[in-house]
């Protein structure tokens, strides 16, 4: 009881939040770098699936163009290299996925269902492939060196990411345009014949979400030092953010990011004990959590919180 | 006054002619019936007027602007709204939220969340949906859906309202609640065009009624005009 009254207070929430907010900035100071660099690397997964959430979420519409926009933003690094601040890359690291996400929308957001996730992944094959042949003709090397940052830079550039992409999720969720964005995904049909502008709305937040994706690009590259076409543009980042929503729980905010900490968490560990069969174990839990949690993790949460406390008593207080 | 001017629309589906060269007008505050066969275009009509498809050739005046070709989203935002033949709720939301999206993007100007809400609850009221306003579209009952549909059409706030098949599936009771829920909206200064297969509304609400046949208009008329008419008896009410 005393719980509840102290979490029904208004304060509760942002209180908390900035406590959290307040202990990740000291981090760097208390703790082994081998932490920071960890949760640099949690950090990029959670920051990568709730972009992508932020449309493919409400919409229905999987994108996997995911990493077309974080290979831009890890080339962006590379081609701007030392020549600018860092941070001034991460924007433009994020603005050139932001026009790229833009001008693919306009073109393919009119394809509904498996034809627009087609296109998406036929995206990352074609900027792939355009990639090596412009580094193969026309620069004559492959492959680029990235200027390295230091461990606790990159942690307070990936925290100021994250913290305002969950900004970003959070208002548009709560207004009318995240209304009209799950009204899309529910009926498009009905939509368009509400008054909603469903075409600019879909570009728009794909290339909003783009804009975090490349940003996220910009930052990691001078993590990894050294990348080139088949490194930046690797597929495996098209799948997971949508593994690792689903693993948390779509429809709710925490589900994604849950879901992508507990899982790179998860990918980090079993990597360093167990390097040859990390893989199978992972496999295992992602046919586990789609065969008996169809709601992820936090539906596993809701589940476990009505054994003990009862559907009764339910947080109504929204 | 003419609310609205259709002349000469035709749409083409490949070789098939669905609509064809369909001329009509509507007066502004009635209740216009639109009646035809399975395939007579009737539903491609509407879909014509409020954009879901550009038609082959033909002009839409709506208050004199032609809106032809325009996009679902802009005719709505002029003043013409619809429901569906096959009920399209938003079947995760609830009641509420169903109709408050109407009512945000409905209109061009961008208007207050509380004056929305406003809107809203007088709509829901208006329908007799008010006690049930935070149950899920998707569990609904299908009268209940379809009134949830009316309801989002009217907070787009329409001069010109097409309503398909309204009654169709329902039972005698609610057709005569629906009957009387169509006459309400006249009331209210809307115009209506109804599509409808139950001939007993439409006979008693529409003061005129278009019949449409293989895409062509075959007859037009008062409701006993169109009930002795000979070319409708054959083709459509059967000898």
């Amino acid at each position: 009881m005393n719980l509840k009254t102290i979490k029904d207070n208004r304060y509760f929430y942002p209180a908390l939040y900035i406590l959290i907010l307040v202990l990740f900035i000291a981090m760097p100071y208390i703790t082994a770098p081998y932490t920071i660099i960890l949760l640099s690397s949690i950090f990029m997964y959670v920051a990568l699936t709730l972009s992508w959430t932020l449309f493919s979420g409400p919409t229905g519409y999987t994108s996997l163009a995911t990493a077309a926009f974080f290979g831009l933003g890890l080339y962006m690094a590379g081609i701007l290299g030392d020549s600018v601040p860092l941070i001034v890359a991460v924007i433009c690291g994020g603005l050139i996925s932001f026009v790229l996400a833009f001008i693919i929308g306009a073109i393919t957001l009119r394809l509904r269902g498996i034809y627009f996730t087609i296109f998406t992944f036929g995206l990352v094959e074609l900027i792939k492939h355009l990639m090596l042949w412009w580094e193969i003709n026309i620069v004559g090397v492959r492959g680029r060196f990235v200027p390295r940052a230091d461990n606790a830079t990159v942690f307070y550039i990936l925290l100021a990411i994250l913290v305002a992409l969950l900004l970003t999720t959070y208002f548009l969720k709560s207004s009318r345009y995240g209304m009209a964005l799950s009204s899309i995904g529910s009926n498009e049909e009905a939509a368009i014949h509400i008054g909603i502008n469903v075409v600019n709305l879909k570009i728009i937040t794909f290339a909003s979400s783009a804009f975090f994706i490349g940003m996220t690009g910009t930052i990691m590259a001078t993590r990894w030092s050294y990348i080139d076409p088949y490194i930046a543009f690797d597929t495996f980042y098209s799948f997971l953010p949508p593994l690792m929503a689903i693993f948390g729980g779509l429809g709710n905010l925490f589900g994604p990011l849950l879901g992508a900490a507990v899982f790179s968490y998860l990918q980090e560990t079993l990597i360093t004990r167990f390097p040859y069969s990390y893989m199978l174990i992972f496999g295992l839990i992602m046919v586990i959590t789609i065969l008996y949690l169809p709601n992820g993790l936090i539906g596993l949460y809701q589940i476990i919180r009505q054994r003990f406390i009862g559907g009764k008593h339910a947080d109504t207080s929204s | 006054m003419q609310i609205l001017q259709v002349e000469g629309l035709t749409k083409n589906f490949g070789g098939l002619a669905a609509v064809s060269e369909v001329d009509f007008q509507v007066e502004e505050g009635e209740i216009l019936g639109l009646i035809g066969p399975n395939g007579a275009g009737k539903t491609t009509t509407f879909n014509l007027i409020a954009g879901t498809y550009e038609p082959n050739s033909g002009k839409i005046l709506f208050n004199g602007e032609n809106l032809a070709g325009k996009k679902p989203n802009v005719v709505c935002q002029k003043g013409i709204a619809r429901t569906f033949q096959n009920v399209k709720v938003f079947p995760e939301m609830d009641v509420f939220q169903n109709v408050l999206l109407g009512a945000f993007f409905g209109t061009p100007e961008k208007k207050s969340r509380s004056r929305a809400k406003s809107e809203v609850e007088e709509i829901l009221d208006f329908i007799g949906l008010s006690d049930r306003t935070d149950m899920i579209a998707g569990s609904m009952t299908l009268v209940n859906q379809k009134r949830v549909e009316v309801a989002r059409a009217l907070a787009t706030k329409p001069k010109l309202l097409l309503l398909d098949e309204l009654m169709a599936g329902l039972n005698p009771t609610e057709v005569g609640e629906s009957m009387e829920l169509v006459q309400k909206i006249q009331k209210k200064g809307i115009t209506v065009i109804m599509i409808e297969h139950v001939m007993k509304a439409i006979m008693t609400i529409c003061k005129r009624i278009i019949v449409l046949h293989h895409g062509q208009k075959i007859a037009e008329g008062t409701p006993e005009e169109i009930s002795t008419s000979k070319t409708v008896i054959e083709v459509y009410l059967g000898e």
